[in-house]
């Protein structure tokens, strides 16, 4: 019966977890990755010799809590984990693009490396490219979810 | 750093970046052999792991004990997490996941040996 309200998009069982699906799961996979280098790096820099440059080790710190959440979120990929997977990806993009910059412009703050100095060259400027990655790709999984004509 | 060792564990994580970069490639999902490649790697990475230890504490090598001991142990971590990650992709993407995993377990062997020869901090 034509009542005047569009149809409502349907979630089927595996649509819950699209993020961390398919090729999702290298995305996750990636990000684990960086998750567990960031995370070491921050811990021995803090716990070991956190005077020396105590701004660019709570940056690696911040860098390692966000690299958790997006790897948490992508791989849950429910609505709320998408936003939240969204949010930290960006946050992440803004994160290598500023701390990027400042390594080059001003050594004094950055004496020691972060995942993020110089874009991410220690790593092979992955921390640069993984954002953008996973920003394309949660737009995907949203308009794949978009109610279809 | 005990050479032998360390050139077994190149060639089993080489051999399973390229046989699961081949699977992805041809769209198969991963199948026993792969799988017992995984697991073979697991164990030269074990040995990696027991070697490296060994090493640390019979000699007294100018290295930071803490900074060693977290990459071995990052070393033998990754594979079974991949594998995990991997069975759960009954698709080309669970291949793939082993793929990303051996070719960190060749850059973690790498950062290993810079460290322990004391290139690179």
């Amino acid at each position: 019966m034509p009542d005047g309200t569009p149809p409502q998009p349907i979630e089927t069982a595996d649509d819950g977890s699209r993020a961390g699906r398919g090729p999702g799961r290298i995305l996750v996979a990636v990000y684990a990755v960086f998750a567990l280098a960031a995370t070491g790096r921050a811990t021995l820099q803090i716990s070991e010799y956190f005077h020396r440059a105590p701004v660019a080790y709570l940056l690696s710190a911040l860098a390692a809590v966000i690299y958790l959440v997006a790897t948490v979120a992508l791989a849950r990929g429910d609505r709320t984990s998408v936003k939240v997977a969204t949010v930290s990806c960006t946050i992440e993009l803004l994160g290598v693009l500023v701390v990027g910059a400042l390594s080059y412009v001003d050594h004094e703050a950055f004496p020691d490396k972060t995942v993020w100095s110089h874009f991410g060259s220690g790593y092979g400027y992955v921390p640069l490219v993984l954002p953008v990655v996973g920003l394309l790709w949660l737009r995907q999984v949203r308009r794949h979810r978009a109610p279809v004509a | 750093m005990l050479l032998p060792v360390t050139i077994a564990v190149l060639v089993c994580a080489s051999a399973l970046a390229v046989a699961s970069g081949i699977v992805t490639a041809r769209d198969r999902r991963a199948g026993t052999g792969l799988l017992l490649l995984a697991g073979v790697t697991e164990l030269a990475v074990v040995a990696q792991l027991v070697a490296g230890v060994v090493l640390l504490t019979s000699s007294s090598h100018d290295v930071s004990a803490a900074l060693f001991i977290a990459y071995l142990v990052g070393l033998v971590v990754v594979v079974p997490l991949a594998v995990f990650w991997a069975l759960g992709e009954p698709t080309r993407w669970g291949p793939g996941v082993l793929t990303v995993a051996a070719l960190v377990v060749l850059v973690l062997v790498a950062r290993l040996h810079q460290l322990w020869s004391g290139t690179g901090a």
